[in-house]
């Protein structure tokens, strides 16, 4: 074990150090992280895509103690809190038979559903809270939604120097999701300003920066249409 | 079961090896720059307080990925090189029973690692110490920490060959336990160790990917925040043996061909071979030889 190096062996060795220090810089050059969805980053992202949709489960959750009232974050991405327009309605349309306009009066005389779901945010932290709302198949249902592959989300929370607000886009099958509700109450109250007042999209199987707040409209469409943080390069399909 | 003679590095350990070491490379690096952006434990409202390093500001060196988003991808995208890599390496070492003379196995290995531990006590301690000094004095100089780290190897290396140089002017020796056929016990504790942390990293991993799908999972970790906690722990543990290993791999120079060629071959684990003698060398003496099969293995 301690005889020298013959150099046979050399060459081996220096064969061998070239290729991990080859693949090394290989590696550097096939991955660009400032625009993780293009590239080589965006093919592994697609690719893990079908994974992640297999794992996808119907199943419901009840997760722990509701976080205290206060210590749950509170997040926009309008300079200041956005408050509700006067007339606010929920319009759901795309692809459906017979576009529905709502009240929040409408959507609080539909049957509700509450759950306690546990919030993931794409930065680590986690946070409980009880949701009240009623479930997005149910407005699918009412509207006649045809059968697309994904659902848009938009709302009032508007940047600053945007015209459009925060929006995000779902698979379908996550927006069907038992617990995929347009929640109007949190832990029992109606939503404050800070959580997404009037409405917002509340489930338990995507993480947090897909979840919409202050609402304005749903739409069912057979393409794809990104979403505010998913085009500046987070992952599309956001499941937990 | 007699057994083809097998090398001390077969070939898919070197390669399975080889692979780990960019890729947990990266998978350190990508991991540090996502907690960056919460470096906190337990749920909001409830914080893990006992967790250590929180609110750690990790220096830019050791992040990759630039933001959060490119650590993510990159991150979930060589987990996978990860996953492969970690299976491929198990089902070897489960199909050619590699693992009965890499793996711990306390009624083999505890009595050797002991005298093992003294052993390494007396003969490293002189030297890790001369470089953790030298390092501390170059960190009040030094600015760039990646040239600190590779320092300390290199400070450690040259501490350890004077050291050993100044035994042998002194004609002292050091007597270092002889192994038991491919490894010393404490080796069979860190490499058992690292593969389990491995898979702890693994698994806990895919409980923060899923923890809504894979709930079961989840539970098992404790839910979505002690997974975090286990994977965090898990790094430290692998940076920990991470380190050793370089110092040994210092230590032993010129054992570190053999990951690469895969050394000499050596005679079926499963037969006993007769002691042959071992010419002493006045620094690294080996007092008795054992036969190279020990009789756990032979069964």
């Amino acid at each position: 074990m301690s005889k020298p190096m013959s150099r046979r062996d050399m060459f081996k060795l220096a064969g061998g150090l070239g290729v991990i220090g080859g693949g090394t810089i290989a590696m550097k050059y096939a991955v660009d992280s400032s625009d993780p969805r293009a590239g080589n980053l965006g093919r592994m992202e697609r690719a893990t895509l079908g994974l992640e949709k297999i794992l996808l489960s119907d199943r419901e959750h009840q997760p722990g103690d509701i976080t205290p009232p206060m210590a749950f974050p509170m997040y926009h991405v309008a300079p200041r809190v956005p408050i509700i327009p006067d007339g606010w309605k929920l319009r759901v349309s795309g692809m459906v038979a017979n576009p529905l306009t709502l009240s929040l009066d409408d959507l609080m005389k539909m049957p509700s559903t509450e759950y306690r779901i546990e919030h993931h945010c794409v930065e680590g932290w986690s946070a409980i809270a009880t949701w009240t709302g009623v479930r997005l198949s149910e407005l699918a249902k009412r509207a006649g939604a045809k059968d697309t592959d994904y659902v848009e989300f938009r709302s009032f929370d508007v940047p600053k120097g945007w015209t459009r607000g925060y929006w995000s886009s779902w698979d379908r099958d996550s927006a069907m999701h038992p617990q995929t509700l347009i929640a109007w109450a949190m832990n029992g109250r109606p939503l404050s300003p800070e959580y997404g007042a009037p409405v917002k999209v509340y489930g338990a199987v995507k993480l947090g920066y897909k979840n919409v707040k202050y609402l304005t409209e749903i739409n069912f469409l057979d393409q794809e249409t990104g979403g505010y943080w998913e085009n500046s390069g987070y992952e599309w399909f956001g499941g937990v | 079961m007699a057994r083809k003679p097998r090398p001390p590095q077969p070939l898919i350990i070197r390669i399975t090896h080889w692979i780990n070491i960019p890729v947990l490379v990266v998978m350190a690096m990508s991991g540090l720059q996502i907690l960056r952006s919460y470096p906190y434990f337990g749920p909001q409202g409830a914080k893990y307080d006992w967790v250590p390093l929180q609110a750690w500001e990790s220096p830019e060196w050791v992040r990759a990925g630039g933001w959060l988003a490119g650590g993510r991808h990159l991150h979930f995208a060589f987990a996978w090189v990860l996953v492969i890599n970690a299976c491929v390496y198990l089902g070897y070492l489960l199909y050619t029973r590699e693992w009965k003379r890499r793996w711990f196995w306390p009624p083999r290995d505890v009595k050797q690692a002991i005298p093992q531990a003294l052993y390494y006590g007396k003969r490293l301690t002189p030297p890790l110490v001369a470089a953790i000094a030298v390092e501390y004095v170059l960190a009040q100089v030094m600015d760039s920490g990646p040239m600190l780290l590779i320092a300390f190897f290199v400070v450690f290396g040259v501490a350890n060959w004077g050291f050993s140089k100044l035994l042998e002017r002194r004609g002292k020796t050091i007597v270092e336990p002889a192994k038991q056929g491919l490894y010393n016990g404490l080796q069979r504790i860190a490499y058992t160790s690292a593969a389990v942390l491995g898979a702890l990293e693994i698994l806990s991993g895919l409980a923060i990917w899923k923890p809504v799908q894979l709930h079961r999972l989840a539970w098992l970790m404790g839910g979505y925040d002690g997974a975090r906690v286990i994977h965090f722990l898990a790094l430290l543990g692998l940076a920990g043996f991470v380190i050793m290993h370089v110092v040994m791999v210092v230590v032993h120079l010129r054992q570190f061909p053999e990951m690469v060629t895969g050394g000499a071959l050596e005679v079926a684990i499963a037969e006993p071979v007769p002691a042959a003698p071992v010419v002493a060398k006045p620094t690294e003496a080996e007092p008795k030889e054992t036969p190279k099969a020990d009789k756990k293995e032979t069964q």
